[in-house]
């Protein structure tokens, strides 16, 4: 029983990790319908400006935290400047393919600068943070996470359920030509949008760093398995991504504990082609109906 | 003898025949036949050991992405997963050989149909959903097959692979790059041959339809899922197929090479090459090879300058940085690929002085 909490704990901790990793992921998608396939590397580039900040320039860390923040959402926006904007009103297929392009470029710059090795930041949450519940300790990274992820998912919801650019990011990804006629701005909204969730793949970035390191290859693979979580979830759904996330955690600690290490590692993938197979929109996804 | 055929000033097909025809006039003719000279008289002549097993290389890749860009160019579905099915035809073609027993042709045929049963179970969601699923789900195959590889280690022979026979055909031994070079290439043009003669019956239209407009598509009476399931099939066997003579090329087989770069690799190949074009894939195998060992022998050059080993090392993840850039700067700039790039260079001589 005592194994069986210990993973219980490992797991929702690791799932909150998916969660968190999936928010920006849900953000792009909510916004323009695009699959974002460099999302791991953008979450790796969070994490490493936030290195360089506090690292190598010794920066203190609210600062430090406050330059990253505005770097990525910087960069979300030259981004989406100079690769997506040259294809909006592309075929769909296109601009998937050009963020497989774009993950690969980014993880060879990023092991250019930064080579394979694995960093770390320095230790700065409060201790005040860690719980203790009977023989289960919680560490401060874990609480810090749930708290922004409960700000998250508020802020966001109201976000796209109230304010009037939140509705205009639904509409594009709904329907682009009929949003642009209805005279939404498409092009503030996708740069905004990218720029959003460069910024949410920061935040994610820097605590996936606090809790693992950062390593290029680790926090890339993690761009990956954001699939299964959100699949699960459902693709337009935050609240969705972040069950889908604790679901797949707990999936993948229970089969290493129990069955075997080395079928964990794909085990989400495994319930990914099964969830499409028999409830491909998710737990929480919005069921699409096509008239003609 | 009829008269020769030269290209009219003008459009002047009567029939849908004639606009489907492959050589529109004889001189198309006299260059496949001076190309086909070329590839199997020529080249070999002219070539030293290093450079076939390089053209070796391209050829297998060619096959591979033709069978790529059947899926992605013409009916529109993306696939994430066929570095894995390169890798199950890999490892179908050695199981068949070592485990079963079958002659070299066999097994490598062998290898593409079951790569193409493989390739239908993860095609399977595209019954239900459009073709964002499809690449999620072929993703996921991906990682499924390459943990397949490493654990399944009665079948796969786990990290430690399986070494080949040596391949034998009519009774000749097949071995060395040159007699390699004969087999590859024959397979390429006898593939090469069935795409596009794919593309013009009402197979490959359907699919076209399928990738133009599939609501459309439907609505004309084809049945969607039944014709990407048929899709997918056709191009795991290419993929298959070239896993299969690869593996025979190379002698042994392990997990490592057959992961989610490789499938990235493909995808640049048809991008670069042209989406939707057999010439394109190619130009893309061509151009994506000849890069990797450009890349590879300017990482060995710096190696040995006792100096800049370091600068070697920092330069190798460069290999992943330039096909991002390649594709992306593809995508953005000239998204019909090299296919593209030649029709223009071949219409401006054509069309020289009076062109417009």
């Amino acid at each position: 029983m005592e194994f069986f909490f210990q993973l219980m704990v490992q797991g929702l901790s690791v799932g909150f990790l998916y969660a968190l990793a999936a928010l920006g992921f849900v953000m792009i998608f909510k916004s323009s319908s695009v699959l974002n396939f460099a999302h791991g590397e953008l979450l790796a580039i969070g994490a490493f400006i936030f290195l360089v900040f506090s690292v190598r320039l010794n920066l203190p860390i609210p600062i430090a935290f406050i330059f990253t923040l505005a770097g990525t959402f910087a960069l979300g926006f030259i981004i989406e400047r100079l690769f997506l904007r040259p294809l909006i009103g592309e075929a769909l297929i296109e601009v998937i393919m050009l963020t497989v392009g774009l993950a690969a470029m980014f993880k060879g710059l990023l092991l250019v600068i930064f080579g394979g090795n694995l960093f770390n930041y320095p230790d700065f949450l409060p201790k005040g943070l860690t719980i203790q519940w009977g023989a289960v300790v919680i560490q401060p990274v874990y609480v810090a996470s749930f708290i922004i992820g409960i700000i998250f998912l508020s802020v966001f919801g109201f976000f796209f359920k109230y304010s009037s650019q939140g509705i205009y990011m639904r509409s594009v990804a709904d329907n682009q030509p009929a949003a642009l006629s209805l005279g939404v701005h498409v092009r503030r909204v996708f740069a905004l949008s990218w720029a959003i969730a460069s910024l949410v793949c920061a935040l994610s970035g820097i605590i996936l760093g606090i809790m693992n390191g950062i390593n290029v290859h680790d926090i890339s693979v993690m761009g990956l398995k954001v699939f299964p979580v959100v699949i699960l979830g459902g693709l337009e759904s935050i609240g969705g991504a972040i069950i889908g996330g604790l679901i797949i955690g707990l999936l993948e600690t229970f089969t290493g504990g129990y069955v075997s290490t080395s079928l964990k590692e794909v085990i989400p993938f495994v319930v990914l082609v099964f969830i499409l197979l028999v409830k491909p929109y998710g737990l929480f996804g919005l069921v699409e109906i096509e008239r003609v | 003898m009829r008269k020769l055929r030269f290209h009219p000033c003008g459009n002047y097909k009567e029939s849908y025949e004639e606009e489907l025809s492959i050589f529109t006039t004889d001189f198309g003719r006299l260059w496949t036949g001076i190309g086909l000279i070329l590839l199997f008289v020529v080249i070999p002549a002219i070539s030293n050991p290093y450079l076939l097993y390089v053209i070796n290389h391209i050829g297998i890749a060619a096959i591979a992405a033709i069978g790529l860009n059947i899926l992605i160019g013409y009916t529109g579905q993306i696939s994430l997963g066929h570095g894995a099915f390169f890798g199950v035809g890999a490892y179908g073609a050695a199981i068949l050989s070592t485990a079963v027993g079958f002659p070299f042709w066999l097994s490598v045929i062998g290898a593409g149909v079951i790569t193409a049963l493989v390739g239908m179970v993860f095609g399977i969601p595209s019954a239900r959903l459009k073709h964002l699923y499809l690449t999620i789900a072929t993703l996921a195959g991906q990682f499924i097959l390459q943990y397949l590889f490493v654990s399944w280690e009665s079948l796969t022979g786990g990290p430690m692979g399986i070494m080949l026979p040596r391949a034998t055909l009519l009774g000749f031994d097949v071995k060395g790059d040159r007699s390699f070079y004969y087999v590859i290439f024959v397979c390429f043009v006898i593939m090469t041959w069935i795409a596009v003669n794919l593309m013009r019956t009402r197979y490959g239209r359907a699919f076209i339809a399928i990738r133009d407009n599939d609501r459309a598509a439907e609505g004309m009476g084809i049945p969607i899922f039944r014709y990407k399931l048929l899709s997918f099939a056709i191009s795991s066997f290419y993929a298959g197929f070239a896993g299969g003579l690869a593996a025979f090329y190379i002698g042994s087989i392990t997990p490592e090479p057959y992961t989610l770069m490789l499938s990235i690799e493909y995808i640049a190949m048809i991008i670069i090459g042209g989406l939707g074009s057999i010439p394109g894939s190619v130009f893309g195998a061509i151009f994506i090879t000849s890069l990797n060992e450009i890349l590879s022998h300017t990482t060995q050059f710096f190696m040995n300058i006792g100096v800049l080993t370091k600068v070697a090392l920092t330069i190798a993840p460069l290999r992943e940085f330039i096909f991002g850039l390649a594709i992306v700067l593809f995508i953005i700039f000239e998204p019909r690929g090299l296919a593209e790039v030649w029709r223009i260079i071949k219409s401006s001589f054509k069309l020289w002085p009076f062109s417009y």
